[in-house]
């Protein structure tokens, strides 16, 4: 068990203010240079002399000439204030988790305690940015629900982090297992990589660099603490093929046609090819970006809910306990559809500031994947959903409507509202979920679990009175997941709105996934 | 629950039962916001004509603005009657609107807080909101014109009701 959880006050990893401050630090640097290049390059070519009039009247001249001592000094005194300030933050800057709570202090003038429940996480999350590799540490990020909600203890040494997670979903799913605790005990026992700084730094040089090499090349998944197989495997060709088949892409390659006509037909002059230049470096960065962001992306089912970890220089890993997706939507770019690959969303109450696969939101938690991949995927974030009865009927959700595929659809007159998707829009109620399927040209299946809906409205309008139709909404946290569905015909979306308000009061009453472990 | 509502009607009705209705001294508050509304909006759509010199025809947008805002203002009090809600066993129903019918269900378990707000003009005539909020923004159940104590009471009885049911978010 790791010893950052013995309810005592602990203080992070001491290269935290170095971590924190380090690009700052560049920062000031690079300003420095830049300011005293004429005299830097004086002093690394003797030869090329400083222009007249330029050293003569320099500050620093006059500074290095008359009042050198002084200079020194307040040099020396600036540093060491620097350090000392750095180092009262670190010292002030505690954390301590107990079984019921997590807790950080911080600040030294302006002092902040901040304490989570630990009944109440959404989500934790690792992140290690390649300058923390660099030095072995990790960020770890205890989410609750809201927006800035989250505890963030920057930064741990990598061990101590993956050590203090495992603790922390153990303690709070309820279950005080020894399974649990021999299980870290084994890994970190298994690891042989230093457990705190201060062992690392009397350890020698190269053993230091074998074990941050270990952890560079180490998959993210740690083989002790988890089932080690990702259920998904990401290749680099899908991975790119479906970046440029997006419809970012589609718009650029439209704009870049839009241009080429209108210097060929119109007349505008070939300064009109440097309007792209910028848009020509956004995309590029943006298709580098998601695929080395994604080429170890990764995605499993631990006892304590689904890891889904990625990147490839900063690597994020993610584990969500069970209960707290709260809406789950399948889309399809158009383009895709020759090669069935799909994307999955969720909703979640938290907010991670770390941005998830691909550089989208966190809340994209499968970039591209096979039909066959979703279905793995959504067996791991709502288990109680898909089992063999339902797997066709969610397939076939993914398809074209056929009849008797299990979906209440639109009515033919439904058509006047949903031109193309009458067919295909309509909506399964399951006992665990409310199952909504849309759209013909951008297809897309919504899966809400009834545990996790906060209210269910109807909605009508006069257009959709005079067609006897009328529109369900199921409410859930904000996201990027809207579960609605319209163009019903009143019968069954009242039959959907009752029926879905009951099974949400049902599910609610037999959730138990806040302790998840306990049940 | 019932299960007879009527499919052939065009009209949304999921659910029937016992609605209770707001106080019919709801409509003054709510006539005088929309009147006030509708008289800032007309003067508003009258500005390009007089402060920019634009043409006549600019007049029409301020009939236009006026007009809407009168049938708005005339239609009150039907909206008024149309709000209203239903305790259930285990969740509050909401509806309101004629024109935009709305139903909203939101079981007792998944309310975060529930919250009373007072105008000034609702506070001389005895009025108050009772605001129910879950973790969805998207929930937005409002029930206006309700009695202070009744609003004190009902708040009362869905915290209670809360705590009783409550589970994870």
């Amino acid at each position: 068990m790791t010893e950052l959880a013995d309810g005592e006050w602990h203080r992070l990893h001491p290269a935290t203010p170095l971590l924190k401050g380090g690009i700052a630090l560049i920062a000031i640097l690079g300003i420095i240079v830049a300011n005293l290049r004429e005299r830097l390059v004086e002093w690394l070519i003797p030869g090329a002399e400083c222009p007249p009039g330029v050293c003569d009247e320099d500050p620093i001249s006059i500074i290095l000439e008359r009042y050198l001592l002084l200079a020194l000094l307040g040099v020396a005194v600036v540093i060491l204030v620097v350090i000392g300030l750095f180092w009262l933050s670190w010292r002030m800057h505690t954390f301590r988790v107990t079984d019921e709570v997590v807790e950080v202090r911080s600040g030294v003038v302006f002092r902040s305690h901040r304490k989570a429940r630990l009944d109440r996480i959404q989500g934790i999350n690792i992140a290690r940015s390649l300058f923390a590799r660099i030095f072995g540490a990790a960020k770890l990020e205890i989410s609750a629900a809201g927006s800035d909600a989250n505890v963030q203890l920057a930064y741990l040494s990598s061990a101590n982090a993956d050590g203090l997670r495992a603790e922390i979903l153990t303690r709070a799913s309820g279950v005080r297992a020894r399974v649990a605790a021999d299980a870290v005990a084994a890994a970190e026992a298994g690891e042989g990589l230093p457990v705190g700084t201060s062992d690392a730094v009397r350890a020698n040089l190269a053993e230091v660099a074998r074990a941050r090499l270990a952890e560079f090349t180490a998959p993210e998944l740690d083989p002790n603490l988890a089932p080690p197989q990702s259920v998904v495997t990401m290749n680099a060709g899908r991975l790119i093929g479906s970046t440029v088949l997006s419809s970012g892409t589609i718009m650029f390659v439209a704009i870049v046609v839009g241009v080429l006509v209108a210097v060929s037909v119109g007349g505008a002059g070939g300064w009109a090819f440097f309007g792209l230049i910028p848009t020509l470096f956004g995309l590029g960065s943006y298709l580098v970006n998601r695929v080395l962001k994604s080429l170890r992306y990764s995605i499993a089912a631990t006892a304590d809910g689904v890891r889904v970890g990625f990147g490839l220089l900063s690597t994020t890993n993610e584990t969500i306990p069970p209960g707290r997706i709260h809406a789950v939507e399948i889309t399809q770019e158009l383009l895709w559809r020759p090669f069935d690959w799909w994307t999955v969303r969720v909703n979640l109450a938290s907010q991670s500031s770390s941005p998830g696969a691909a550089g989208q939101q966190s809340t994209t938690i499968l970039p591209v994947g096979s039909r066959a991949e979703v279905l793995k995927v959504l067996e791991l974030v709502l288990p109680s959903l898909v089992t063999d009865e339902t797997r066709l009927l969610i397939e076939g959700g993914l398809a074209p409507a056929r009849p008797e595929d299990g979906f209440t659809t639109s009515p033919r007159r439904g058509a006047v509202l949903r031109w193309f998707s009458w067919r295909r829009n309509g909506f399964m109620l399951h006992t665990d979920a409310v199952i909504l399927r849309r759209g013909a040209v951008w297809r897309s299946l919504t899966v809400v679990p009834t545990a996790r809906t906060q209210s269910v409205a109807a909605h009508q309008g006069p257009l959709e009175r005079l067609l006897r139709l009328a529109k369900v909404r199921v409410h859930t946290v904000n996201g990027p997941v809207t579960a609605s569905i319209g163009a019903l015909d009143v019968g069954d979306a009242s039959a959907l709105f009752r029926d879905a308000a009951a099974a949400g009061v049902v599910a609610i009453r037999a959730d138990r996934s806040h302790r998840w472990g306990s049940a | 629950m019932t299960d007879d509502a009527p499919a052939a009607s065009a009209r949304l009705e999921p659910v029937t039962g016992e609605w209770r209705r707001v106080s019919p001294k709801y409509i003054v508050v709510d006539l005088v916001g929309n009147v006030i509304s509708g008289a800032v909006a007309t003067f508003a759509a009258s500005l390009p004509v007089w402060l920019l010199n634009w043409g006549p025809w600019w007049w029409l947008l301020t009939i236009g603005v006026g007009v809407v805002s009168l049938v708005l203002v005339a239609l009150t009090p039907r909206r008024v009657r149309s709000i209203g809600y239903l305790l259930r066993d285990d969740d509050l129903l909401f509806r309101r609107g004629i024109m935009f019918q709305r139903f909203v269900a939101v079981p007792f378990g998944r309310m975060q807080l529930v919250d009373i707000t007072r105008g000034p003009l609702a506070r001389a005539l005895g009025l108050a909101e009772l605001k129910l909020v879950t973790a969805a923004a998207a929930t937005g159940v409002v029930i206006p014109g309700l009695a202070l104590p009744a609003a004190e009471e009902l708040r009362d009885h869905l915290v209670a009701l809360a705590e009783t049911r409550r589970a994870g978010l």
